[in-house]
């Protein structure tokens, strides 16, 4: 009995290290491996389901041109992908290039299905079409990456979708928005079926066997858990009162985001960085954000705009301060929940990256590639093995991290201050 | 070096934020309410039940203390009272036997009585009788006397005539 759990402790860590140097894999450039630029290409969002070699998951994907208000929806296969998620066709002006949608900028560039040929990577993108012209561009972008010259004719450059960041963080506003289902939204969506169906299976078994023991894998498995969030998280943080009403959103955060912080470290499917992405993490604090405040009683708001027992003047110091808490309390959720999982894919994907770092320190030592490959390989299994044990304690720490401060701020919000005074 | 790719995890993308608000109020509309909240209500009434059928049956552990110690006390009355009973019917028999010895010797004592009138009266009776008997015996002989002595004297046997006829005539 042991030796069976041993050797499936051994499997199951054995596949976290060769799934993260699998996705590896796939980022490896021609020429010198980057692990930075490896790392970032595999922490974002995707439009076309990577699993492994060439094998995609087609994805729908929903685009929305701000400028003339029109739809395209289709499946990421219309793409027609040939390598390293980059596709060989344009629809209306949308290409996919290295798994994310980008779009030609050029209006001169034909809308509807045109065959192309894509060049490049990140920004210095750029499209051709097919069959008029089919130059060797490399030596175009040597000189100047970002080359907008409408006078080659035939050669265009892409933008990235619109981003709600204001250009601060190197987004800003394009021709168009993606709606797509990406690889972030159907791994949300998997969670929501999946845990979907584990807690309404458990709901109809506790009333199967009404006021009795768990039965059921899921009951055994969960109710811990549950009677954990209920009397170690809710109960004492919102108090006695309020706490029932309070529980389904405190779980339903909970598991949520363990899910996808845990989702993410399993091998082989992609690795998606769902809770690891701010859009995410952004929509859970609004809501309880939201929550928070619109359960706020006269005693929290009071406490936020005049509080009471303190010297007029330091009240308008302390209002804007508390004001500016009001907002702050969430977004402290959210990007500590974001940095930690992305950190932790950051870092992972790094250690994996040291098996393609010393496969080229062994080209250009001399002691040949596969050599390299192996010291790497090693350095990345030992690092890679102790760091993947670490993220899965983050993920489950950060679910309970991000739930215990949510039912803090509603503990906060519903407290009417008599037990205080 | 500069970067070819972006840091797309810390960039608000419209369609990641639309999506992730429509399924997670829809996971926690729907999971909350169908599943999170009758989980909770299940395990709280489990709880409830638990606590109850713990109070009962400690409730009914102590009923049934109760319950022998009242059949002890109700045993010992039994007892008691048995014993009253039978002290009780040893009283009623002596004293049933004192009074039929009592009443014994009361009769006996009114039959010896009786008896005793009896026999005086018979006494009376027989010495009456006697007197009679020698009264008679005695008239007889002093008849037969008298009559003797007056045979042969008829101043005699007239005076005794006119005393017959003299009865006659009452």
């Amino acid at each position: 009995m042991n030796d069976i759990i041993n050797m499936r402790i051994f499997l199951i860590l054995f596949l976290c290290w060769f799934g993260t140097f699998n996705t590896a894999v796939a980022g490896d450039n021609n020429g010198k491996f980057d692990v930075a630029e490896t790392a970032l290409h595999h922490i974002a969002d995707a439009n076309h389901w990577f699993l492994f070699g060439n094998v995609y998951i087609p994805l729908p994907c929903i685009l929305y041109d701000r400028e003339t208000g029109d739809w395209s929806v289709f499946m990421s296969s219309k793409f027609e992908v040939e390598e390293k998620g980059t596709g060989t066709k344009a629809i209306d002006r949308y290409v996919l290039n290295h798994g994310m949608i980008q779009r030609v900028k050029e209006k001169s560039f034909p809308m509807g299905v045109q065959d192309i040929k894509l060049e490049g990577h990140g920004e210095k993108v750029h499209v051709a079409l097919a069959g008029a012209g089919g130059h060797d561009h490399s030596h175009d972008h040597s000189h100047d990456g970002h080359d907008h010259d409408h006078g080659h004719g035939e050669h265009f450059t892409v933008e990235n979708r619109s981003i709600w960041d204001g250009g601060m963080l190197g987004g800003g506003m394009s021709s168009y928005y993606d709606f797509s289902i990406t690889k972030n939204v159907a791994t949300m969506m998997i969670a929501f079926l999946f845990l979907g169906f584990v807690f309404f299976s458990m709901a109809r078994a506790y009333k199967k066997w009404n006021n009795q023991g768990p039965k059921t894998f899921w009951q055994r498995l969960l109710e811990p858990v549950f009677i954990f969030l209920r009397d170690d998280i809710c109960k004492p943080v919102i108090g006695e009162q309020h706490y029932m009403k309070f529980l389904p959103y405190i779980a339903a955060l909970f598991f949520f985001i363990l899910f996808l912080n845990l989702i993410g470290q399993i091998p082989f499917i992609g690795n998606p960085n769902v809770s690891g992405s701010i859009s995410v993490t952004i929509v859970l604090a609004i809501f309880t954000l939201i929550i928070t405040n619109i359960n706020g009683t006269g005693h929290y708001w009071e406490h936020i705009l005049w509080m009471p027992g303190v010297p007029a003047w330091v009240k308008v110091i302390l209002t804007p301060i508390e004001i500016l808490g009001v907002f702050l309390k969430p977004f402290t959720l959210l990007v500590r929940l974001f940095a930690n999982i992305t950190a932790g894919h950051i870092i992972i994907l790094s250690f994996i990256g040291l098996i393609f770092v010393f496969a080229d320190i062994g080209v250009e030592t001399g002691m040949g590639r596969g050599a390299g490959a192996m010291i790497g390989g090693v350095l990345a299994f030992a690092l890679g093995l102790f760091m993947s044990a670490i993220e899965l304690l983050v993920a489950f720490l950060q679910a309970y991290i991000f739930a215990v401060l949510s039912a803090s701020y509603i503990g906060a919000a519903v407290d009417t201050g008599h037990d205080h005074h | 070096m500069v970067l070819l790719t972006k840091f797309w995890p810390i960039m608000p993308d419209p369609g990641l934020l639309f999506w992730t608000t429509i399924i997670f109020f829809l996971f926690w509309f729907l999971v909350g309410r169908f599943a999170f909240r009758p989980i909770a209500d299940a395990l709280k009434e489990r709880e409830r039940s638990i606590d109850e059928a713990l109070a009962s049956a400690k409730q009914a552990r102590e009923e049934m203390s109760n319950l022998k110690a009242q059949n002890e006390s109700i045993l010992q009355e039994a007892r008691e009272e048995r014993s009253k009973m039978l002290k009780e019917a040893k009283d009623i028999r002596t004293k049933m036997i004192s009074d039929a010895e009592k009443d014994a010797k009361e009769r006996a004592s009114k039959i010896i009585s009786d008896a005793q009138v009896e026999i005086d009266n018979q006494k009376k009776s027989a010495l009456a009788d006697i007197k009679n008997q020698a009264g008679t015996m005695a008239i007889a002989i002093a008849e037969k006397v008298i009559q003797k002595e007056l045979k042969g004297n008829p101043e005699q046997e007239a005076f005794v005539s006119t005393l017959v006829n003299d009865i006659k005539l009452n």
